[in-house]
């Protein structure tokens, strides 16, 4: 038992976070900030890095990883604010051809029953799919043109992420896909992005604290400083903890903890560091808005507050603990 | 990351489940929280019977994950709870184990292994609590003794106990953390008055501790002279890292409890307070398995601990006053304010969770400090 990631999972996570660092780094995440269509090079760049084949067999032209693998990777997916349909791009290699290979590009909607579906990315995917709860509880998943379903238009507040509501879609070409698993596994990776920012705020917040002075000494310093930093680490190290774990089992409980947990620390995190910035940290020029805006329309994918805490207060009744 | 254990440690987890199952049926009833004598014989025969089986050093003689399965096992069959043997099974021993001297190993750890010694923590004093270097009690080197005077506080279970693992200031003249020693003082020696203080929980759980001319022997140090900072440190790791971890399964077993109380009293139908427990259910999942990451880093810095310890401790203690708050609101307002209601006790003990052992300002300071290397300041 060991929940820390192995030495070729650290590598993995570096290797990713240099991919990133070279093909997304700062200059590009502000460009995107000014023009937020996505960069189909990069795509293409990302799917030839195996970043969507991650979880293919390597005989399928994968790369033959697990789950816990990709968590990791969208964690560094996280930190980095990489913008476009990450998850769909994931869960959705070996489903949608061409999705693996950064070539086309997919997008993945839970429509629930019947609530409201937000679309990101609407203009940039090439197919869509959409999860819809059936009478078997199982769901089903259905193969839409992208110009099929009826939009109305969302002013997005994540300037990096264009969304649209789908209004009313055609239930055409039904697909035989594991609805179950996928919005799992969806609220995983979600909650993998979530944790990346997380941890990339506690970072922003400790580097600015250790640089900034203020009454002649160092604002990091200062014990109400000290103490938003620390708290903000913790809800790292719980949503990590909570991450990991919910990858190696993948069951829907663990999931659950994990999507909740890693939400109210990239939230709450995201709010600490604009707090520790001053000023600085209201600016557009500064990236804390931005990871604080994907945070917020992170939370309304997939497993959402309110519902979700109402199923670990069921699993409280029926005593299952998720193991 | 994997979460199987490995074939010995779940070999272990097997025979201690049995062992367990066997066992807890036909242990005594538990004696009244105000009779203490009756508390010492209670916990140290529990403690007499686990080293019967073979678990009785298994907090320091074990590899960190066994630790932890012993207390999760524990715990989850409902067995008693360490007690009064919590000081020296949980910081005393492991720190004399990792610390201490052949000898002193030798001398102090069987006895508490079988069941025969209680151990208190002497560190706190009137004058120095958050800020532990600022304690005062003098020791005076005579030949082959110390001679200790001075004051302790807040000392858990110091009526009972047969040790006490004890702070002094060995070099006055020195910086305040480079002139103090860690003793093993025995608590019959003369010069010693123990007077116990009522918690706000009620019964006595505590004491101060007068000690005017104890003469305690030079041989009973533990680590070098004027080293006991170091020493302490390790001390506090244990106790911040560790102790608390067969509590956290204690707590997801009574947050099950309360759902299905309230679920039967139709408190159950209230959706914020069923939001509430469900969200305490995410935050106790979620440290159990950061004790399990922790776990993992205690394993590679040798059994000690690191700061992460007190990533869990601040956390913890937070959330266990959430859990009886929670409680209080299950049991409706005069359920919460009967204090013979059975989750009463235990949120008003849970009051000190986030006093003792550090305070939770304490805690964020260090993690700001050690972990997040932010400048030292106030
Ligand atoms: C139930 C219980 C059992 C205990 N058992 C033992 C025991 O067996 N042996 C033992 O030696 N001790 C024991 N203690 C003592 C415990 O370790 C101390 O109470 C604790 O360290 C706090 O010290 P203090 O009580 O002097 O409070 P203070 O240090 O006086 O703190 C008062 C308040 O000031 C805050 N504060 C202090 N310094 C700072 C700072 N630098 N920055 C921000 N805030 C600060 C604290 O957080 C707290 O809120 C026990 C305490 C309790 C409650």
């Amino acid at each position: 038992m060991d929940l820390r990631p192995t030495a070729d999972q650290r590598a993995l996570q570096a290797g990713t976070r240099e991919l990133l660092t070279r093909c997304f780094g700062r200059d590009r995440l502000r460009e995107a900030v000014e023009a937020p269509a996505l960069d189909r090079a990069l795509w293409r760049e990302l799917g030839a890095a195996g970043l969507f084949a991650l979880r293919l067999p390597e005989a399928d032209g994968g790369v033959g990883l697990g789950l816990p693998d990709a968590v990791l990777v969208f964690e560094e997916a996280g930190r980095a604010l990489l913008p476009g349909p990450l998850v769909a791009g994931e869960l959705l290699a070996g489903v949608v051809p061409g999705v693996a290979t950064g070539e086309r590009v997919a997008g993945l909607c839970d429509a629930g029953r019947g609530g409201e579906v937000l679309w990101e990315h609407p203009g940039d995917c090439d197919e869509l799919i959409l999860l819809e709860d059936g009478t078997d509880a199982h769901g089903r998943a259905f193969w839409n043109a992208p110009d099929w379903p009826v939009l109305e238009p969302v002013r997005s507040i994540d300037p990096l992420t264009p969304l649209a509501r789908v209004t009313s879609y055609p239930r055409r070409a039904p697909r035989s896909l594991d609805v179950p698993r996928l919005r799992r596994e969806a609220a995983l990776l979600t909650a993998a992005l979530q944790l990346g920012s997380a941890a990339r705020t506690v970072e922003m917040a400790v580097e600015h604290a250790r640089r900034r002075e203020q009454f002649g000494v160092r604002i990091g310093s200062f014990q109400a400083v000290k103490h938003l930093c620390a708290e903000m680490l913790i809800r790292v190290e719980m949503a990590r903890s909570a991450v990991y774990a919910a990858s190696l089992t993948a069951k829907s409980l663990p999931v659950v903890v994990a999507k909740v947990l890693a939400d109210e620390a990239a939230v709450r995190n995201a709010r600490d560091c604009l707090q520790v910035h001053g000023g600085m940290g209201f600016t557009w020029e500064a990236d804390v808005h931005l990871h604080l805006k994907r945070a917020w329309l992170r939370v309304e994918q997939w497993q959402s507050g309110g519902k979700a805490e109402e199923a670990l207060a069921e699993a409280l009744l029926t005593g299952h603990d998720g193991e | 990351m994997d979460l199987a254990y490995a074939p010995e440690e779940e070999e272990f987890r097997a025979r201690l489940r049995e062992w367990l199952a066997k066992t807890l049926p036909d242990l005594p009833a538990r004696p009244d929280p105000l009779d203490w004598p009756g508390r010492r014989a209670y916990d140290l025969g529990w403690q007499r019977r686990l080293y019967d089986a073979g678990y009785g050093a298994v907090h320091w003689d074990a590899s960190p994950t066994v630790r932890l399965i012993f207390l999760e096992e524990t715990e989850r069959a409902g067995a008693p709870y360490v007690g009064a043997n919590f000081v020296g099974l949980l910081h005393a021993g492991p720190t004399i184990a990792a610390e201490g001297t052949d000898e002193q190993r030798a001398r102090w750890l069987p006895p508490v292994v079988r069941g025969d010694e209680v151990w208190c923590q002497g560190f706190s004093e009137p004058e120095a609590g958050s800020d532990l270097a600022a304690l005062r009690t003098r020791a005076v080197r005579d030949g082959d003794e110390y001679v200790v005077t001075g004051q302790k506080i807040w000392t858990s279970h110091a009526e009972i106990a047969d040790w006490c693992e004890l702070l002094v200031r060995t070099d006055p003249e020195a910086p305040r953390h480079r002139g103090i020693s860690w003793l093993a003082m025995p608590m019959d020696a003369p010069g010693i008055t123990v007077r116990p203080l009522r918690t706000l929980a009620g019964p006595a759980e505590f004491a101060e501790v007068f000690l005017d001319g104890v003469r305690v022997p030079v041989a009973n140090r533990v680590g070098a002279e004027h080293d006991g900072w170091r020493v302490t440190m390790v001390t506090l790791s244990f106790e911040r890292g560790t102790a608390f971890v067969g509590e956290v399964v204690a707590c997801r077993r009574t947050l099950g409890e309360l759902a299905r109380a309230a679920r039967a009293n139709g408190r159950w139908d209230d959706p914020v307070l069923r939001r509430r427990l469900g969200r305490l259910n995410a935050e106790f999942t979620a440290l159990w398995r950061l004790i399990q990451r922790n776990v993992g880093a205690a394993r590679d810095a040798g059994g000690v601990p690191d700061a992460g310890g007190s990533v869990f401790k601040l956390r913890y203690s937070q959330v266990r006053q959430e859990l009886y708050d929670a409680a209080a609101e299950v049991l409706g307002p005069s359920g919460a304010l009967d204090a013979d209601q059975r989750w009463t006790a235990d949120r008003l003990s849970s009051l000190s969770y986030t006093i003792a052992a550090g305070t939770s300002q304490i805690q964020r300071d260090i993690i700001a400090e050690r972990i997040l290397g932010l400048p030292k300041g106030r």
